[in-house]
């Protein structure tokens, strides 16, 4: 069983890495402000999702893996209005690049 | 070479990079922003270091409140820039200062290549004395009792940095509201996070503050983490900068300290020594203390960041 | 060479850094960042120091820490100081330069801190 577990957790977080690369990457080559975002959100959403499914086998406690979903669900949060902020700075002619 | 070490060089260089950055960059905006990514991948060596209160506090004031400060800053300054660019040093002033940096740099490395082995330590006198407070977190140990007086000086310097700050207000200002009226959609997106997030904020704030007693966390930490639900709310337009002229403001300005200063007196007036708590009840002294100094961090940071009295107290 | 003694050089080349662009960069605004950029790599000095000195179960002495997050505090206090110092300057004069001959028509007392 803890076996199988601490093979989820590997799958889980290398995907992950593998999303804040992706996106990270993103964020260096697109050409505009409104797909770098989209690049982030990979990064911010699914990356950090996928680390946090990956860690919460190893959390040991229910209220540590409570504390980690926490975590994922204010990072989404905070990084759905900034980026909405962002874009819609963008879109008003804001410092453009 | 273990994993481990490869993680911590390669973490130190990106830490180290983006150091670079916030000096090399042409435009000052984009060196803050910089200097705010540096300010939280520097946690994560804190957190290498095996000192995880240490890394909350530099999240939390060092990458967060100061890089909303700095930002601010860099923002309202911009229109000064082509001007202060162009009195940038010549080559041999620049060629003196690497000189200088480097010789400094260097004289660190060594000191640190030389430091004594086996290393000087406090750690067993700070957990020998650990049973006198019934607090388990060393750190506030130290700070709370062990060294109480650095942490009770400290909050004197914070009101009187806010002293400084609120007297560099103009005569129509003085004693008014603090920075610009901020105005935002009161049915965007950034309104509804300011009220969204604020409760959910405030209890971390707490369970920060309250579990410091024990865990990583403490006052500096749960306050500043309040101070950011208070400029979030400030910031969307929900809200407005309280007067500097207001009475109960000031009193919370100055309860950290004072509560402090009142228990330290205590502490001669009973028979010890300034700043010595009574042993019995020594830990539920401490989270006075540390109830009132929560309270002054939280507004005094928050009013740092809004900066000096900016618009008459009546409007 | 241990994990913690490249920290320490890291918190070095860190301090070199900040002072190289607190003297060369004349924008006050820049000089605070670098400021604080050298004081940054001073508190990794002291967290070295503290990582060295881990016995008794911690993993770091803890009286090093309490004295980093006093000073945190206390710097973050004197950026802000510094910050509104500078906002009332450009405010007043028109200009956020610390030259003498300036063209600015208001005198203002420049001592930083």
């Amino acid at each position: 069983m803890s076996f199988a577990l601490d093979i989820l957790t590997i799958a889980a977080v290398s995907a992950g890495a593998f999303f804040f690369l992706a996106g990270t990457v993103g964020l260096l080559r697109f050409p505009d402000t409104l797909t770098r975002l989209h690049a982030l959100t990979k990064a911010d959403n699914l990356g950090l999702g996928l680390v946090v499914l990956g860690l919460l086998p190893q959390a040991g406690s229910v209220r540590h893996g409570l504390k980690l979903v926490g975590i994922w669900l204010l990072v989404l949060l905070a990084g759905a209005t900034v980026s909405q902020l962002i874009a819609r700075a963008a879109r008003q002619g804001g410092p453009a690049r | 070479m273990t994993v481990a070490t490869i993680l911590e060089m390669v973490l130190g260089a990106v830490v180290l990079g983006l150091g670079a950055w916030t000096i090399a960059a042409r435009e000052t905006f984009a060196a803050t922003v910089g200097y705010v990514a540096y300010g939280l991948l520097v946690p994560l060596i804190w957190v290498r270091l095996d000192a995880v209160d240490v890394a909350l506090t530099e999240a939390a004031i060092g990458g967060g409140l100061g890089g909303v400060l700095l930002l601010g800053a860099a923002a309202r300054l911009r229109a000064s820039e082509p001007a202060a660019a162009a009195e940038t040093p010549g080559k041999i002033v620049r060629l003196g200062a690497a000189g200088a940096s480097v010789m400094v740099a260097a004289a660190l490395s060594a000191a640190v290549l030389l430091l004594p082995d086996p290393a000087p330590t406090l750690a067993p006198a700070a957990i020998a004395n650990a049973s006198a407070t019934g607090l388990a977190n060393p750190v506030t140990n130290v700070l709370m009792a062990f060294r109480a007086m650095d942490t009770m000086l400290e909050k004197v310097v914070l009101l009187l940095a806010i002293v400084g700050v609120w007297s560099l207000a103009s005569d129509q200002a003085w004693g008014g509201r603090p920075g610009p009226r901020h105005q935002a959609d009161p049915h965007g997106v950034f309104a509804f996070l300011a009220r969204l997030l604020p409760p959910v904020g405030i209890v971390v704030g707490i369970y920060m503050f309250w579990t410091g007693a024990d865990h990583p966390g403490g006052a500096f930490q749960g306050g500043s983490m309040l101070a950011a639900m208070w400029l979030l709310v400030i910031m969307a337009g929900l809200t407005d900068t309280p007067p500097a002229s207001g009475r109960w403001l000031r009193l919370v300005l100055i309860a950290g300290p004072g509560v402090f200063l009142a228990v330290g007196l205590g502490g001669v007036c009973f028979g010890l020594a300034f700043l010595a708590y009574p042993p019995t009840n020594a830990k539920p002294l401490i989270l006075g203390i540390e109830v009132a100094m929560v309270l002054t961090i939280a507004v005094t940071l928050g009013l740092l960041v809004a900066g000096a009295p900016e618009r008459s107290p009546q409007r | 060479m241990t994990d913690t003694t490249i920290f320490g050089l890291y918190a070095a080349a860190a301090v070199g850094f900040g002072l190289y662009g607190l003297i060369t960069n004349p924008q006050p605004l820049r000089k605070i960042v670098a400021f604080n950029l050298m004081g940054s790599g001073v508190f990794l000095l002291l967290g070295v120091v503290g990582r060295r000195g881990a016995a008794a179960g911690f993993g770091n002495d803890p009286v090093p820490q309490a004295l980093v997050i006093t000073g945190i505090v206390v710097a973050f206090s004197a950026t802000a100081l510094a910050v509104a110092l500078l906002l009332r300057l450009f405010q007043t004069a028109g200009s956020a330069t610390l030259r003498d001959d300036a063209p600015a028509s208001a005198s203002i007392n420049q001592s930083g801190d």
